[in-house]
């Protein structure tokens, strides 16, 4: 019963060839790695991950209703994030409320994309690539707009990359320091949107978390410099997207479980570089407090218990 | 007196209401450069709501706040703020010292590109006047109480502010920082002339830099020198019920004033350890 032919799952004959067939879809990957990496810093910051995830969801209901409707996926999936980044920009200011919102408006868009699918008369494999994804299937001139919109995410990003930063990590300080949060969050929401609703059709609606989140999840183990954070989620997910689809070449499998896997492998090491790391310092720092006990110092009671405190 | 120097903060019949409830009702204020005004009320009698409205984060029902002879409309970078102290978790993905570098230039679009060496010098300028440089580079999070506070003076003073505001800034920490802290806004406003607001529960770590108290309570005000204003027929009248200021060891502790909210949490009660 059980027989999978192994040459088919992984067969690396014609790989030249397949890697010109592919060059477009390469590009696309590394673009949406580089876009997804640095968004997923401020996802991390600004505690966002499960607002990606409710993104991504109405995303893909945009998706199938183009789909049914006969127009572009593209154009749907961009309006369906587009509307759900607003929605839960402008209603969830608060992370409390924020949760609530996505909470409603996750399970409704999936439902609504279902619906959309089923009564969508086309080929069943292209229902299936909107929600566990397959870049191969997608053409020529989306995979340019891909990469257009993807672009102009980073360049949103990097413009207002400051402010961001500074609302993100320490939102009281910067409204005093005239940070304007509330514009900032929004245009952050679409900028995000806009990753959503490519990394839907790249990875699929349910595995978007592994470009937007993870890679950044990883980088954020193993540094937090604000320079250094975002090069190396950047890589990371350049290294899972584009690895997975090479990998993905030699063989019949889909491209998602490849890059799902490389981004957890990379948060997985890193997060033992960050463990071992945290291990050597907390180590030196005991000696290095014991040797300098200056006397008439007075004796710091508090410091140990303040964070249980706060 | 022959000049008298500019106003640095100005409040004119500034109220603010949520409601029935009345915080302060107008209010009028004057700071000069260097002045050091400690404001004193009970919990929920609107101190951090007076910051707030300062830095144009708060609107007032009625009245004008003004800095440097122009009202702030959206927070102000010439406004050095350190906030109530909530310490940052211990994943918090910025370090020490790029907290204190966003004081810098936190507020400006784009990327940090032009002007880095500049403002790593500002930082490290900034951070060894709080004897901040051991520590700044590792995680903030993973900073004690007392360090994380010494990198939020930093971040106030690094953008050399014409105007600081403290809202209590010293809950948490043990007198040793209590005490470094203090001595750290009150070197800032004798070497450069910068007035301090400082919102705190308990007057004594800044009684002895104190120019004047601000009191706030039962929507009311009172303000004067401390002598003026710390004693039991004053806050008596203000609170409209009796409390008795007592001096013990040293200290200054007001006893009996009613909280708006709460009762149970009578935290001018002061129990003198």
């Amino acid at each position: 019963m059980n027989d999978i032919d192994w040459s088919t799952v992984v067969n690396f004959d014609d790989y030249g060839l397949l890697l010109q067939l592919v060059q477009y879809s390469l590009l696309a990957a590394a673009v949406l790695g580089i876009a997804g990496g640095i968004v997923g810093v401020f996802v991390m910051q600004r505690d966002m991950a499960f607002a990606v995830h409710g993104i991504s969801e109405l995303s893909f209901a945009g998706a199938a209703g183009a789909l049914l409707l006969g127009t572009s996926v593209v154009t749907g999936s961009l309006v369906g994030s587009l509307v759900a980044a607003v929605a839960i920009g402008l209603l969830g200011h608060r992370a409390g409320d924020r949760n609530s919102i996505i909470g409603v408006l996750m399970p409704f868009g999936l439902g609504l994309g279902i619906l959309f699918l089923a009564l969508y008369p086309g080929r069943a494999s292209s229902k299936f690539s909107l929600l566990t994804g397959q870049i191969i299937s997608v053409d020529g001139p989306q995979l340019g707009s891909l990469v257009a919109i993807c672009a102009i995410a980073i360049g949103v990003l990097l413009l207002i990359w400051r402010p961001l930063l500074f609302d993100s990590l320490d939102p009281d300080v910067a409204a005093a320091r005239g940070v304007r949060g509330r514009l900032l969050s929004v245009v952050f929401m679409l900028a995000l949107g806009l990753v959503v609703s490519v990394a839907v059709q790249i990875v699929g609606a349910l595995l978007v978390l592994a470009l937007l989140v993870t890679p950044a999840a990883a980088a954020l183990r193993v540094s937090a410099s604000p320079v250094v954070v975002p090069l190396l989620a950047a890589g990371f997910g350049v290294l899972a997207a584009v690895g997975g689809i090479l990998l993905a070449l030699g063989g019949s499998l889909p491209v998602s479980p490849y890059i799902t896997s490389i981004s957890f492998l990379t948060y997985f090491v890193c997060r033992a570089i960050g463990l071992a790391r945290t291990r050597g310092q907390s180590r030196q720092r005991t000696t290095s407090a014991q040797s300098v006990v200056e006397p008439g110092e007075p004796t710091p009671v508090v410091e140990p218990g303040e964070r249980q405190r706060a | 007196m022959t000049t008298v120097p500019v106003p640095v903060l100005e409040a004119r019949g500034a109220s603010l209401r949520f409601g029935e409830r009345v915080l302060w009702d107008d209010l009028d204020l004057t700071l000069r450069p260097g002045e050091f005004l400690t404001v004193l009320g009970s919990n929920g009698s609107g101190k951090s709501s007076l910051l707030k409205a300062v830095l144009g984060l708060q609107p007032l029902t009625s009245g004008t706040i003004a800095l440097q002879g122009r009202p702030i409309a959206h927070g102000d970078r010439h406004v050095g703020y350190v906030p109530q102290q909530r310490l940052f978790s211990p994943g918090t993905p910025i370090r020490g010292r790029d907290l204190v570098a966003l004081g810098v230039d936190g507020h400006r679009p784009g990327v940090r590109l032009a002007g880095r060496r500049a403002t790593r010098d500002r930082v490290d300028a900034a951070l060894a006047a709080v004897g901040g440089e051991s520590f700044a580079k590792r995680p903030v999070g993973q900073l004690s109480g007392g360090e994380q506070q010494r990198v939020r003076i930093a971040q106030a003073l690094v953008s050399d502010p014409a105007l600081l505001l403290c809202d209590e800034p010293l809950i948490s920490l043990d007198l040793h920082n209590q005490r470094q802290i203090v001595q750290l806004i009150d070197e800032r406003r004798r070497l450069h002339g910068t007035p301090v607001v400082f919102v705190t529960h308990d007057v004594n770590p800044v009684l002895e830099m104190t120019d004047r108290v601000l009191y706030l309570a039962a929507g009311s005000y009172r303000i004067g020198l401390p002598d003026e204003i710390l004693r039991s027929d004053v806050l008596t009248e203000l609170y409209g019920t009796p409390v008795e200021v007592a001096r013990v060891g040293g200290r200054v502790v007001v006893l009996g004033a009613p909280t708006p909210h709460n009762a149970d949490h009578p935290h001018h009660v002061e129990v003198v350890a």
